[in-house]
């Protein structure tokens, strides 16, 4: 297991180096760091010592790979690669355009994000799950039927809408909590009850007529037979065996989302004013502050590795017969 | 009047997808399994109704991919050449000239006939007063618009629901006659099974469909030259124009999208399943690293960047609409980059499993090259998850364009798409009272459009999935 563990994490380095790779022939060479300048500045403004002064600021001012100026190693450290890339590597994000320390900031924001992130997986995971289930026990019902179309329709809608709407008929018409905003400690509850409810109901329609699909494929198999000979209760047959066996291909689909958890959503964030990693990214995209957005990337890409392992050995603990080696 | 012919890239890529759809169902007429799995899509009253309803967005989004400059009025000397407008219009935009040119001074509600909030108006006898002024357009041709405006609107409609019954019952014998020339019997029994729901296909689902598109759009052309049925925006525009006019964005970005990225997909996963060995490899580790992004994340940084490469090559473009619709396809392109993965995968998996089996094994032996192999055995037993992707993922970049633009990284802010109108509507509802009009002409079309969307690909995979009975 740890064996196997540590391989994978091998494995994972050349997907990171290619991630690396890729933001930087986005951020670097597909446009010049003067181009960049140029419209940070303002094509108006932009004068060749505007441009020089805001490079230096930013420590853009160097070559993109090989630094022919400098000794040594510093060939190759004294470089934009070095030190906007591979730095990463150590989780070195360097600082924002207003200064201040990506890293930091990130472990401060972590926390909201999760504050949102965590309830809303719990809970929309056993609410969907209950729902489809509920739905495999009246299959082929009328019930069943207008479940599914149900599903359809609350996936149909935006995510916007729900918030939007959610708003202002919880917080504006019915002025139950505050329609946005956050407090740190357990303050924050009258702050996240309204953005989980929207978060659970916007992602219910999907996730609920996905689980009924593996739900009704397990339930056509011969063990289930074999239970409902036996005389357990349908429910029992649902509940103890269904389940157990459908958590599988439901794993597959929620464990590599798990650690993408800390990144927040976007939407929820920045609609609610939760300073969180979501609102932040969202920030960072409006003010074209590169070195925050490709900071996330990488981060992000990092999680969503550590999910697919998380993923890999999730199954062994639901399924017996997976062994990892 | 003279005009001068504009293609647009995603014109050109719409009347390409366009094409490649007639052609191949002209192909699935004569293939009788394809024939059959089309006819499954008809049976199902879903299948047609959501059929109908796409039907009219797309010729809607079609209408408006027709793009012309017209031509300014000549020179007051009469000389000089001919010049044409900056601006590029649509057939849309012709057809609708009249919603599109009434525009009022700032919001107004649905139907209303003064504006949303009181101004200081200067009267005619002097003075002044705080009062609601009177639309320039909406209900201008009423006297007293409280009294006379139900029975305005009663009398408009009127007409138009007689109209909208008309086109049914036209729709009505003409289905009757098909069905009864296709079972070569009785007209009456033809026109009594499609009225109970008893024809092979649900002709009577598409026919209530086609008889709820009608009223509306009976009632909207009625009623449009007279109010604005949907209200206005902040800079007056009529909501309905500007909810039409979304439609065309919204078919653009969930269709090319894909369209854009097929070829690479289809070449990278079937190579990959088919050859194995380090191509396999080589492709798996490219779409591993474009998944590992988080997609708004990648998306974001791609749409910066090429924003910047827009932004800084002005000269590349004629005119406005030119540069926005370089944007809308460099957007289709990114999100087709990072939604291509998921189809690739697919298509290896199913092209490992094609390659054991026993025709595929017997052509080998018989010395079939390899391209003509992947040509013949492996692309058509393939193209159904093709389909079935195209469809499934149709919704959801509609449902992804309104979220990228309030993120700042969507369409071009000239763009009219459901994204920029629920952007531009988010900020007012903190109004009292609240501008509700434009968000929810926004939200309704875009429902409708993904509620059929989703509909469709529902019955469309159903039929087309070979595990799925």
């Amino acid at each position: 297991m740890l064996a196997y563990i540590v391989r994978r994490l091998f494995y994972a380095i050349p997907i990171l180096i290619g991630v690396n790779l890729l933001t930087f022939l986005l951020f670097f060479v597909v446009n010049s760091p003067d181009d960049i300048a140029r419209m940070q500045i303002g094509v108006k403004r932009a004068t060749p010592e505007a441009i020089e002064r805001w490079k230096v600021e930013r420590g853009y001012d160097k070559p993109l790979f090989f630094n022919a100026g400098a000794k040594g190693v510093q060939h190759l450290t004294d470089t934009i690669f070095f030190d906007k890339s591979l730095r990463m590597f150590a989780f070195d994000f360097g600082s924002a355009d207003d200064g201040r320390d990506i890293g930091r900031e990130i472990r401060d924001r972590m926390g909201p994000s999760l504050a949102i992130a965590l309830p809303t997986f719990v809970l929309g995971l056993a609410a969907a799950i209950f729902f489809s289930l509920l739905l495999v026990f009246f299959r082929a019902t009328y019930l069943d039927t207008w479940g599914v179309i149900a599903c359809v329709v609350m996936m149909s809608i935006s995510g916007m809408f729900y918030i939007i709407g959610g708003q202002w008929l919880v917080s504006k018409l019915w002025a139950l909590v505050p329609i946005s905003g956050y407090a740190p400690g357990l303050d924050a509850a009258r702050f996240l009850v309204l953005p989980v409810l929207i978060s659970v109901v916007a992602g219910m329609g999907a996730s609920a007529r996905w689980y009924r699909s593996i739900f009704l494929e397990e339930i056509s198999r011969d063990y289930v037979r074999t239970a409902r000979a036996k005389g357990l209760s349908e429910l029992r047959v649902l509940f103890r065996h269904v389940l157990k066996n459908a958590m599988i291909p439901i794993l597959t689909g929620v464990v590599v989302v798990i650690p993408m958890l800390f990144m927040g959503s976007l939407l929820v964030e920045s609609f609610f004013a939760v300073p969180g990693l979501g609102s932040y990214t969202i920030d960072a995209i409006r003010a074209q502050d590169f070195a925050v957005v490709r900071s996330m990337v990488f981060i992000g890409s990092v999680l969503y590795i550590a999910g697919l392992i998380l993923t890999d050995i999730s199954y062994t603990l639901v399924d017996p017969r997976v062994r990892l080696g | 009047m003279d005009f001068q012919p504009v293609l647009l890239w995603t014109d050109l890529l719409l009347f390409v997808l366009l094409a490649a759809a007639l052609l191949s169902a002209f192909h699935a007429r004569r293939s009788p399994p394809l024939r059959e799995a089309w006819r499954k899509v008809g049976r199902r009253p879903s299948g047609i109704v959501a059929a109908v309803i796409l039907l009219a967005f797309v010729v809607v989004g079609l209408l408006d991919s027709l793009h012309y400059r017209p031509q300014l009025p000549p020179a007051e000397n009469g000389q000089g050449e001919k010049a044409y407008s900056a601006e590029v219009l649509s057939v849309l935009d012709g057809l609708l000239a009249g919603l599109r040119l009434r525009t009022e001074k700032t919001y107004s509600a649905p139907f209303a006939a003064t504006l949303y909030q009181k101004e200081t108006v200067e009267l005619p006898e002097g003075g002044q007063a705080r009062m609601y002024p009177r639309l320039v357009h909406g209900a201008a041709h009423l006297e007293d618009p409280p009294s006379q405006a139900a029975g305005d609107i009663a009398h408009r409609a009127l007409p138009a629901a007689g109209g909208a019954a008309l086109a049914v019952l036209a729709a009505f014998l003409l289905i009757t006659a098909r069905v009864a020339r296709a079972r070569r019997g009785g007209f009456v029994s033809a026109a009594a099974d499609v009225l109970r729901g008893r024809a092979v296909l649900a002709w009577r689902a598409a026919l209530l469909t086609f008889a709820g598109l009608a009223c509306v759009c009976a009632l909207a052309v009625a009623l449009a030259p007279y109010y604005h049925v949907l209200g206005t925006d902040k800079v007056g525009q009529d909501v309905l124009y500007l909810a039409l006019k979304s439609v065309r964005t919204a078919l653009v970005i969930g269709t090319i999208t894909t369209l854009v990225m097929l070829p690479f997909a289809i070449a990278l996963g079937i190579a990959a399943g088919y050859l194995g060995g380090w191509v396999d490899d080589v492709v798996q580790y490219i779409y591993t690293v474009l998944s590992a992004v988080p997609s708004v994340l990648l998306i974001a940084a791609s749409v910066l960047m090429m924003q910047v490469v827009i932004d800084t090559h002005p000269d590349w473009f004629a005119t406005a609409a030119e540069r926005s619709d370089a944007r809308l396809l460099a957007l289709c392109v990114i999100l087709g980059i990072t939604s291509w993965t998921g189809l690739c995968r697919l298509l290896r998996g199913e092209t490992l499993k094609l390659r054991e089996l026993d025709y595929v094994q017997a052509a080998r032996a018989f010395g079939v090259g390899t391209p003509a192999i992947l040509r013949r055995h492996i692309l058509p037993n393939v193209m159904h998850i093709v389909l079935i992707t195209l469809v499934m993922d149709f919704s959801g970049l509609v449902l992804a364009e309104a979220v990228l633009s309030y993120v700042g990284v969507g369409v071009d802010p000239t763009t009219i798409s459901f994204g920029t109108m629920i952007n531009m509507a988010r900020a007012e509802l903190a109004r009292e009272p609240m501008v509700w009009w434009s968000l929810s002409a926004a939200f309704v079309f875009m429902f409708l459009l993904v509620l059929a969307a989703n509909l469709f690909a529902d019955v469309v995979r159903d039929a087309f999935d070979p595990r799925r009975g």
